[in-house]
């Protein structure tokens, strides 16, 4: 009975911890703007299954790609034994799961398999961290923090992976002769003949106990370190997925406020109502003018740099990288956010996230390739974010570069970016001959 | 011997006053109209089009920028006004199918004109003359490109944006006995670096440009003609060829000029 008095309250303090910290990030995502109205159900859940649960875009890179699906799968399953302990945690029962029978023996076996497998994975995970030397993990955007998130992130694993294997062996050394012995142990019960033979029943005890609290006590410490790393993509990668822009990546989104606008100039008398009172600035230029989506995106984003490694850009040595887009936008909402709740929407710290985090220079040096948001195994969009910045460099600086206005006028004046007349139009067609 | 043959390009408007509709717009873009390179393109597809007897006009002088360097570029005005313009034009002929030799017109068209009521059947010129060529067998001597090894760069408007990767290779297997895949291709093809208005400024500074390591890992492959589907690639793979001094050895080839060589026109 202590046990589980004990256990309820530390599960109710970590539900409160946990429920604070996604309170405080949904209060953020109040200060952000309208993206899409969500349907199209059928076709989201098609893209959940084939982007996330068959982590189709992580086995673009086939090695690294194989070793983060196991984990990922391992995670899966091993999460449903998470959830028994739970139960059994509160309620006081044993393997309260195991009602289940075959398919319970199925999730515990894999999970035992998984465990294994996870803890190879984070071993060369750490081993490439560590000891190689890989561009992707070295971006100007990733601070300290974010490398020391890495490696915690990968030993709280690590410990989790460990302490579910001693579980599992005490737990077979203990119960295999008993009848109520519940679940298939494929590695453990190899491992527990290997480490556990001859240990007396009360040290077994003792062992499983402690594993049991060790895991369960991780778990809880994990899941409230996620909302402040870069592993937070843990909760939200999935409903990032879900939620994806489903229109063609080639496409720019209007602007729906300059359409009412430009309708009215083509067309003076259709025009309907005159545009909204409160002045609309275009573009962005701060955190709170993304759109929820944006906002989702760079709290989802793994800061893998798989999109940075593709980014022509990048690769050419400019000081574009669509990571650090995602990481400044995240990164100044933490630092906006609190402002704009506690002092309203006029809070100026003298900042904003164009200049003070992403210059232009970054912005301006995008080809709008989409290699980033193809290679995104999170189908995040970049372009989406750096388009809108330049919208407000151009549209509410007039800030171009010189090179770039001269082309804007030109399509102004002659219909085409280059300064030829409209009349030449059909020049290339003047003398023209074909063999027949 | 062969014969020369003069030919005049239909013009949507006097086909209109003559009561006439055809089925086709060809779109030539801007860079088609005043490019000096890519009129060679524009004029090899007017050669694909008038052998194969295709029922189609030019706007002419009535074409004007689809806007898709402003929207880039971040002036939306600019962009939505030329949107509603085109799209105007394209009411009064009454327009329904579109084929273009510019990746980035195609996506313009297929991609962003719904939003202002624009909705059409787009073609781009690859897959236009794929069709052609299925539908009419055996028009092309394929030994006439024997010679060159062809490389074919996926323009990042025609693959990845609208995962058109197929039809310009087949329209190369079809003319050509030998096609040689850049690393990276496809999905992973690394961009001209002229995108997204970057065709009409400075690069930003960095460790070189990325039209010079595209042309390669174009010429990585050993091949002797670089085929392009785009005119902003075609720019840029050409300065690449002169940055490399390969000009000389390599040729830079758009799929319209490969097939109107093979065609014999
Ligand atoms: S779209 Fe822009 S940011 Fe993304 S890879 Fe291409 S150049 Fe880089
Ligand atoms: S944006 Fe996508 S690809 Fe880029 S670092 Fe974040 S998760 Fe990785």
């Amino acid at each position: 009975m202590m046990k589980q008095i004990i256990f309820a309250a530390i599960l109710l303090l970590t539900l409160i911890i946990l429920g604070y910290s996604f309170y405080r990030i949904y209060r953020f995502f109040k200060l952000t703007r309208p993206a899409f109205k969500i349907k199209d159900h059928a076709q989201r859940f098609n893209e959940l299954m084939r982007v996330a649960f068959g982590q189709s875009k992580i086995f673009r890179w086939p090695f690294t790609g194989l070793m983060h699906a196991l984990v990922f799968w391992g995670f899966l399953v091993i999460t449903i034994g998470s959830v028994e302990m739970v139960i059994d945690g509160v309620a006081g029962t044993h393997r309260a799961l195991g009602v289940l029978g075959a398919v319970y023996n199925v999730i515990i076996g894999s999970g035992d398999v998984f465990a294994v497998i996870v803890l190879l994975a984070i071993l060369i995970f750490l081993g490439r961290r560590l000891v190689m030397n890989i561009n992707r993990f070295n971006g100007i955007e990733l601070r300290k923090k974010s490398k020391q998130d890495a490696i915690l992130a990968l030993t709280l694993i690590f410990l989790l992976m460990v302490s579910l294997l001693g579980m599992n062996m005490a737990y077979v050394a203990l119960y295999e002769s008993k009848v109520w012995f519940e679940g298939v142990y494929p590695v453990s019960r190899w491992f527990s003949d290997l480490f556990l033979d001859g240990i007396p029943y009360d040290q077994l005890l003792i062992v499983h106990e402690v594993n049991w609290w060790t895991h369960i006590l991780l778990i809880f410490i994990f899941a409230n370190v996620l909302p402040y790393s870069k592993h937070f993509h843990v909760f939200t990668s999935l409903p990032n997925v879900y939620l994806s822009r489903l229109t063609p990546v080639g496409k720019m989104n209007t602007m729906e406020d300059v359409k009412t606008e430009v309708e009215m100039m083509m067309n003076p008398e259709a025009a309907q109502e005159p545009p909204a009172e409160e002045l609309a600035s275009f573009g962005v230029s701060d955190a709170e003018h993304i759109t929820w989506k944006n906002y989702l995106d760079s709290l989802s984003c793994t800061q893998c740099g798989r999109c940075t490694s593709v980014c022509p850009a990048n690769q050419t040595g400019k000081k574009l990288s669509p990571r650090k887009i995602m990481v400044d936008t995240r990164a100044r909402m933490k630092e906006r956010g609190p402002q704009l709740l506690d002092h309203g929407k006029n809070a100026d710290d003298k900042k904003m996230l164009i200049e003070d985090f992403i210059t232009a220079e970054e912005l301006w040096a995008c080809t709008t390739c989409n290699a980033c948001v193809i290679e995104c195994p999170i189908n995040i969009n970049q372009p989406e974010l750096i388009l809108e910045m330049r919208r407000y460099l151009v549209l509410e600086q007039a800030k171009a570069p010189g090179e770039l206005s001269t082309m804007l006028t030109n399509i102004e004046n002659n219909g085409a970016p280059w300064q030829y007349s409209p009349e030449d139009r059909m020049k290339w067609s003047e003398e023209l001959f074909m063999n027949v | 011997m062969t014969e020369q043959k003069k030919i005049d390009i239909p013009i949507m408007a006097d086909l209109h006053s003559k009561g006439k509709k055809p089925e086709y717009l060809f779109w030539v873009g801007c860079a088609g109209a005043y490019d000096d390179r890519y009129k060679k393109v524009t004029r090899a597809f007017a050669k694909i089009l008038t052998y194969f007897d295709v029922d189609y006009a030019v706007l002419g002088t009535e074409e004007t920028c689809t806007g898709d360097p402003a929207r880039r570029a971040g002036n939306e005005m600019l962009f939505q006004m030329q949107a509603m313009q085109v799209i105007e034009t394209f009411k009064n002929y009454d327009i329904k199918k579109i084929i273009t030799i510019c990746p980035h017109c195609f996506n313009t068209f297929k991609n962003e004109y719904p939003d202002f009521g624009g909705n059409y059947e787009v073609i781009h010129h690859t897959r236009f003359i794929n069709q052609l060529l299925e539908a009419h067998p055996g028009k092309v001597n394929a030994d006439i490109l024997k010679k060159y090894n062809i490389a074919y760069h996926d323009p990042c408007y025609l693959g990845r944006a609208n995962g058109e990767y197929d039809a310009p290779r087949e329209v190369i297997s079809k003319v050509a006995s030998k096609t040689l895949e850049i690393d990276p291709h496809k999905s992973n093809a690394l961009c001209c670096g002229a995108g997204g208005a970057q065709m009409f400024k400075e690069a930003e500074p960095g460790d070189r440009e990325v039209y010079d390591m595209r042309t390669e890992q174009a010429l990585a492959t050993g091949a002797d003609v670089v085929a392009t589907a785009c005119p902003f690639c075609m720019t840029m793979i050409t300065d690449g060829l002169k940055l490399q001094k390969k000009e000389d050895k390599v040729k830079n080839y758009d799929i319209a000029e490969l097939v109107a060589m093979a065609l014999g026109i």
